[in-house]
């Protein structure tokens, strides 16, 4: 089922902050097309993951291939560029620009992201509130907002961190509908998820991490047999 | 002769008019540090040195290459502004990760050196620069004799001030140096270009700076002490307006410009320090400034 390439193909991943060790040598491969999910308690590295291969943190060592290209020799900026967009857990949504101009923020850097007539049909809205101050949206709101302003961007992978955090049942299960709907569009998503009931709607596989390293790794349908050794590594 | 209070009209409405033009001065000065200190969070110190860069770019354009005051109003900005990118790209970008104060101690030093160098050459007496033909004479307003060159310069220094504000709050550009104010990390994360935004924005404070300079050389003499002697009231203009606002910056240039005029004619005595009492008064009532955000 896979192609013979995986999208993004991470080995060896050392991270610090300052002199702290964050990453343990991380190993990770995800086809194109994939969503994948990052399980894990608070603090083994998750975001730390998503941040190092994004080129956030500076100070790494190993290799991260994404499309045949070392993404960790990149400036900053240009790891956008090479088609890796990333929603932050705090979603970054910026209070002195309106909604539009949020949406409209990051540049695009390849073909085939969605028009903004798509992404308003799909937020009506955001649509509503386009010249409202950003942080001015709900919660929910923002987190549509922060997914959305990287679909328009046309990048291959987008690395999502904990896009349910704090929110009512109900949006959640929104924004599960909105991944659902993107997977079916061909995005390869590199999630990080609490939830991991949440993630066994929409993840084709998913790997456990602990102490900075991924200590396991699972498809969905393998996931009702682990379900009790997975409250008890998460400590649900 | 009609009076208000025990003030003569034509007296106060004279030196509310040299006050809108002090503070047209203020305005766009203390806007370009505001602009600087917005996305770099540095204080630019060098700013009135770069004012009188302006002015001098001017002076010696006309010395020297026979260019006359309304290309110099292009050429001497896009000069100050190229000296400033080449100073942000060589030795400013180098001071970022370093506490603010190295980068407020060298853009100091970088003051002094300015001011110093052109002290050797022309000493601190000002030069002359003429009042360009076309904008000589004035027109009498019936309670002053207004020269042309002053209204001129209360209409472009506005036309600056506007254009700025719309640059930064309507333009795509605009957003990018909104968004990295901030939180830089993320919009470079995005694919812009963040250290060349950095670059752009010192580039276009100084070329601001600049602008004024050349806008003033024909008011003030052209003077290697003319950018100490205005930028503290700068500073205090920046105070009291709130660092980071770009509204407020230009509000409070206008405003610390008519109270100055005010006084002049209410209690001339104390015109030259007004500007520093209301600053005191501010940072005691609202430390934030009239326009900066609570912390």
């Amino acid at each position: 089922m896979h192609s013979s390439q995986p999208l993004l193909s991470v080995r060896g991943l050392n991270a610090w902050y300052g002199e702290s060790h964050a990453l343990h040598g991380v190993d990770l491969d995800i086809w194109p097309g994939e969503t994948v999910t990052l399980l894990g308690r608070n603090g083994v590295g998750k975001t730390t993951t998503l941040r190092a291969i994004m080129g956030i943190i500076r100070k790494r060592t190993g290799s991260v291939a994404f499309d045949g290209q070392d993404v960790l020799k990149l400036a900053l900026h240009r790891t956008a560029h090479a088609g890796i967009g990333f929603v932050p857990e705090e979603r970054g949504i910026f209070a002195t620009l309106t909604v539009e101009e949020n949406l409209m923020l990051p540049p695009a850097v390849d073909r085939g992201g969605m028009s903004v007539e798509e992404i308003y049909a799909l937020f009506p809205n955001l649509l509503e509130r386009r010249s409202s101050p950003g942080t001015k949206l709900s919660g929910g709101e923002q987190q549509m907002l922060a997914i959305a302003r990287i679909l328009r961007t046309g990048v291959k992978l987008i690395l999502l961190d904990e896009p349910t955090e704090g929110l009512a049942p109900v949006i959640v299960q929104r924004i599960g509908e909105m991944l659902l709907a993107l997977k079916q569009r061909g995005l390869t998503v590199l999630l990080v998820e609490q939830n991991f009931r949440f993630a066994a709607k929409i993840a084709d596989r998913f790997y456990v991490m602990d102490h900075g390293q991924v200590t396991d790794s699972f498809t969905t349908a393998q996931l009702p047999d682990r379900i009790q050794s997975l409250n008890r590594a998460l400590g649900v | 002769m009609t009076m208000i209070f025990g003030i003569p009209v034509q007296a106060l409405l004279g030196q509310l008019l040299v006050g809108l033009i002090n503070g047209s001065f203020y305005a766009a000065l203390s806007l370009g540090l505001a602009v600087i200190f917005g996305l770099l969070r540095i204080i630019n110190f060098a700013h009135g040195a770069l004012y009188m860069l302006g002015a001098f770019v001017g002076y010696l354009l006309l010395a020297f290459a026979g260019i006359g005051y309304w290309p110099a109003l292009i050429v001497a900005p896009l000069i100050v502004g190229l000296f400033g990118a080449v100073l942000e790209r060589t030795m400013l970008s180098r001071l970022y990760k370093l506490d603010h104060l190295y980068s407020l101690l060298f853009t100091f030093g970088l003051a002094l050196f300015i001011e110093g160098t052109f002290r050797y050459f022309y000493g601190s007496s000002g030069q002359p620069y003429a009042v360009p033909p076309s904008l000589a004479g004035g027109t009498n307003l019936g309670f002053m004799f207004l020269p042309n060159y002053r209204a001129w310069v209360v209409v472009a220094s506005f036309a600056v001030c506007i254009g700025t504000w719309f640059l930064i709050e309507r333009t795509k550009l605009g957003s990018y140096l909104r968004a990295a104010t901030e939180n830089p990390t993320l919009v470079q994360a995005f694919g812009v270009n963040v250290p060349l935004l950095l670059t752009f924005t010192y580039a276009f404070g100084c070329a601001l700076a600049g602008f004024t300079g050349i806008l003033a050389a024909p008011i003030y003499q052209v003077s290697p002490v003319m950018g100490s002697n205005i930028i503290i009231i700068v500073f205090a203009v920046v105070v009291v307006g709130g660092m980071g606002s770009i509204f407020g910056a230009i509000a409070t240039g206008y405003l610390l410009g008519l109270a100055e005029g005010l006084t002049k004619v209410i209690y001339p005595e104390a015109s030259n320090i007004v500007v520093f009492v209301i600053m005191a008064v501010v940072l005691l009532v609202r430390p934030a400034g009239l326009f900066g955000k609570e912390a």
